[in-house]
């Protein structure tokens, strides 16, 4: 296996480990209007990510930074070319992170209330322009002899990648509605699972559509395997979550995001990202790799900080592992 | 404008703006961290509620800062690939390790810690509690570390080669790219300039405080106890970092003369190279054209910040524009930065920052509790100190007032600092994004257009603008109503495990967003 192969893997591992993580983060968000009847039980929520949606908003710095390390050319032509989504998704992301941060730090209702507008908005958007930005990733987008992306903006928001971009939605709306029925004590439990199901059902139909599609266009024996596993996953999380087997039913959502993003990468490969001008121009894991130095120097690196990494972010799931209720909430976070 | 040129332009606007702007959090919070945790440190170790109080007070603020620190920090991961999509190709190979190494190393360390910390008050044993906010501090300084190497790089670039086939700069050495001394003496600078801007922000809020209880208008004598405390706190660390900036900066003023003699020339606008050269204090007049109206000098000082004697020569700027035309081809003024900015943003810098500097010693004496005290002036560590000049003089009543003042005003005097030296330091190096091998306006994204590129600046900024208000309205709030002495510690030290179940069971959360 060549290092620039690894990378590629690693890469996958870390975007993988970031819709995981993140993708019940914007589930969370998302359902502070969805699910959340009355403040109390927004907070309930935004408190069940309290504590880590910070370390996990990180997976996606490492995921951008190990690209720029590994494959030059990927980091530059993926993020010039898409510069008009990626900018929404960074205002998003800013946003967001100060409205978890800023919300409670004022009484007023007014203040409150914007706050919390902005995390639904916050956590929609970027979890719905992912999926667009990785279906024009695998999909193929005009690249020219440059490496350079030659397309319009209008041409990211194809119907596939539009597709794409509903199915990560409503997939990590689904993940989060589960995340929330573990998390949560009380009635929002019993209705967080409830929600789960609908949502399940959405994302099976949409998924099955947008993979299926993948796999007829650019996929292979590796990928076929993935969507077998993220249909059985997906299913096996329905039926866990209706048995209120709610640990099953979060390790089974959380399956098929995993395998889900995996089969993007499965049937993206060995290219990084093809061109639909001329297939000569696509980039490719080979073409835009650092030197083998630089891959080697990264390897190390990634081989003794990632288990590291995985240990203490662990840890840190254990330490707050309680579920929380209305009942836990202090009367009031400022003073 | 030419199209060409405005590509170059709004890019370094944008590029300017959000690395400025988000260089007003990293000092605050890399010194913050390590504040809030020597704080935490000394009330687990003596269990006094003034340390107590002073932790939650600085920590909040520091929490308000951070917040804004790490999202303003995802705009500059992106913004390479965004705006430098041929800066990034060229450089990728060696200057990704390092940005990979401080997401992988340090963010992940500080990121998951802090949320430990916040929330971990009521679930974690108080020693564990208090090493995640040090864990945090040292993720902080970390984050530093490799961002510097990176751009310590990009002023002088070692440890690559320039790879035959694609043109590219190629990694040969990161143990280089890590330990060269431009990178050494960067971090040491920054680091240092950092707890000088910590220090100036805590000792401006809590002369604040304490001046409002010297004129009776705070009554809880709690809470000048914990601002007390935080004032020395923060003028010593003051002294000390202050210190350190200046002996840093001349040390990398040194490595500047000798890696990029013209960054020196132009923060001086020495056009013509002198020996013994002159230091200028300031110049009335166009510096930019090379003949000041007004201008006060001293001799040989310049000769002494370049090479440490005051006669030896030092090259001036058209000499060494010259110098690189001859070396890299064009016209020599192609390599002239620009003078006005470099030269004032060089004053400015060191304006600001001395002047903390100078204000913190003269704190740290007048406000001293035992030391060289007669006894009738000594005051206790719940009253505010009185401002003593010698053994039994106090400072007279105006000096007083202006002295309190003065603490207070200078709070942002190290931001402002910081502000201008790396404007000062990455204007200087143009007209190269890494210095001897590539130019700025050959590393924009040539597809990107520029009215995307004019869709990026303008939301970016009026973004950054809003929360600016917001973030200060916050910070005023929290500041100006002090530590909370009503709060109290956790009543019992959990253990590793946390409160057991049956008796977590009910009980509120010691903390929730």
């Amino acid at each position: 296996m060549h290092l620039h192969d690894l990378w590629f893997v690693l890469i996958a591992v870390l975007w993988i480990g970031y819709f995981f993580l993140e993708g019940f983060d914007f589930g969370i968000g998302i359902l502070t209007r969805t699910l959340a009847r009355d403040t109390a039980e927004r907070r309930v929520l935004i408190n069940t990510i309290g504590p880590v949606w910070d370390g996990n908003e990180v997976w996606l710095l490492t995921a951008g930074g190990a690209t720029f390390a590994a494959f030059p050319d990927w980091y530059a032509t993926l993020f010039s070319g898409f510069f008009v989504p990626l900018l929404l998704i960074l205002v998003c992301l800013i946003v967001r992170g100060v409205s978890f941060e800023y919300r409670h730090q004022r009484s007023g209702e007014r203040w409150q209330r914007n706050w919390e507008l902005a995390i639904f908005w916050t956590s929609l958007l970027p979890a719905f322009l992912w999926g667009v930005a990785f279906g024009n990733i695998v999909h193929g987008v005009d690249i020219d002899a440059d490496k350079n992306y030659v397309g319009t903006l209008w041409d990211l928001l194809n119907p596939y990648a539009l597709l794409g971009g509903l199915t990560t939605l409503v997939l990590f709306t689904f993940h989060g509605a589960v995340f929330a029925s573990l998390k949560t004590t009380g009635e929002i439990r019993v209705r967080a699972r409830a929600q789960a199901t609908a949502l399940g059902l959405a994302t099976a139909v949409l998924a099955l559509v947008f993979l299926v599609w993948t796999q007829a266009h650019s996929g292979n024996g590796w990928s076929l395997a993935a969507l077998v596993v993220a249909v059985l996953a997906l299913v096996g999380a329905l039926g866990a979550n209706r048995l209120a087997r709610e640990g099953w039913a979060f390790a089974l959502s959380g399956l098929t995001v995993v395998a889900a993003v995996g089969m993007l990468f499965l049937s993206l490969f060995p290219d990084v990202m093809p061109s639909t001008l001329d297939p000569d121009w696509s980039l490719t894991v080979t073409n835009s790799a650092s030197s083998p130095y630089t891959l080697k120097v990264m390897t190390v690196v990634a081989l003794v900080f990632t288990p590291l990494v995985l240990l203490y972010q662990g840890w840190t799931y254990w330490v707050f592992r309680r579920r929380i209720g209305v009942q836990h909430l202090p009367a009031a976070a400022h003073h | 404008m030419d199209l060409a040129v405005a590509h170059e332009t709004i890019s370094r606007w944008q590029f300017g703006i959000t690395t400025v702007y988000h260089f007003l959090f990293v000092p605050l919070t890399i010194s913050l961290a390590s504040i809030v945790a020597g704080l935490q440190t000394a009330w687990v170790r003596t269990g006094r509620e003034k340390y107590f109080h002073a932790t939650k007070f600085w920590g909040k603020l520091f929490l308000i800062n951070i917040a804004m620190g790490v999202v303003t920090g995802i705009v500059q991961e992106f913004q390479f690939g965004m705006n430098w999509s041929d800066y990034s190709r060229f450089v990728g190979d060696v200057f990704g390790a390092p940005l990979a190494m401080e997401a992988l190393i340090a963010f992940f360390f500080e990121s998951t810690f802090i949320g430990l910390w916040i929330f971990g008050w009521d679930r974690l044993p108080k020693k564990v509690h208090l090493a995640c906010i040090w864990l945090v501090a040292i993720g902080t300084a970390l984050s530093a570390y490799f961002i510097l190497a990176a751009n310590s790089w990009m002023q002088h670039p070692v440890g690559y080669r320039i790879d035959p086939a694609t043109g590219k700069a190629q990694l040969t050495d990161i143990v280089r790219v890590l330990t060269q001394n431009t990178t050494v003496v960067q971090v040491f600078h920054t680091l240092t300039a950092a707890f000088l801007t910590g220090a100036a922000f805590v000792v401006g809020i809590a002369s604040y405080h304490l001046w409002r209880a010297k004129r009776g208008k705070e009554t809880d004598r709690r809470r000048t106890a914990a601002m007390r405390t935080s004032l020395r706190v923060g003028l010593a660390i003051a002294v000390v970092a202050g210190l350190g900036t200046a002996i840093s900066g001349d040390t990398l003023g040194k490595v500047m003369f000798e890696q990029q003699p013209m960054k020196m020339a132009a923060a001086e606008a020495l056009w013509d190279t002198q020996a013994p050269a002159p230091f200028s204090v300031f110049a009335i007049g166009d510096v930019s054209k090379g003949h000041n109206s007004v201008e006060l000098e001293i001799p040989g000082i310049l000769s002494f910040l370049a090479h440490n004697d005051f006669s030896s020569s030092v090259p001036g700027i058209n000499d060494t524009a010259a110098a690189e035309a001859a070396k890299y081809g064009g016209q020599p003024e192609d390599y002239i930065p620009n003078i006005f900015v470099t030269y004032w943003g060089f004053r400015l810098m060191i304006g600001f920052g001395m002047t903390s500097f100078a204000a913190a010693l003269i704190g740290l004496w007048t406000t001293r509790r035992k030391f060289w005290l007669a006894p009738e002036h000594r005051t206790g560590e719940d009253e505010p100190p009185k401002l003593m000049l010698t053994k039994k003089r106090e400072m007279s009543v105006f000096f007083t007032r202006w002295s309190w003042r003065i603490g207070i005003l200078t709070m942002g005097f190290p931001l402002v600092a910081n502000s201008f030296g790396w404007i000062f330091t990455e204007m200087g190096r143009q007209p190269w994004v890494v210095f001897g091998l590539m130019r700025t306006r050959d590393a924009v994204s040539p597809n990107v257009s520029v009215g995307t590129q004019v869709v990026g600046l303008t939301t970016l900024t009026v973004l950054y603008a809003v929360l600016a208000v917001i973030e200060v309205g916050l910070l005023a709030k929290y500041a100006a109503a002090g530590p909370d002495t009503t709060e109290q510690p956790p009543a019992k030290d959990p253990t590793l495990r946390g409160p057991s179940d049956d008796e977590d069971a009910d009980r509120p959360l010691a903390f929730a967003y």
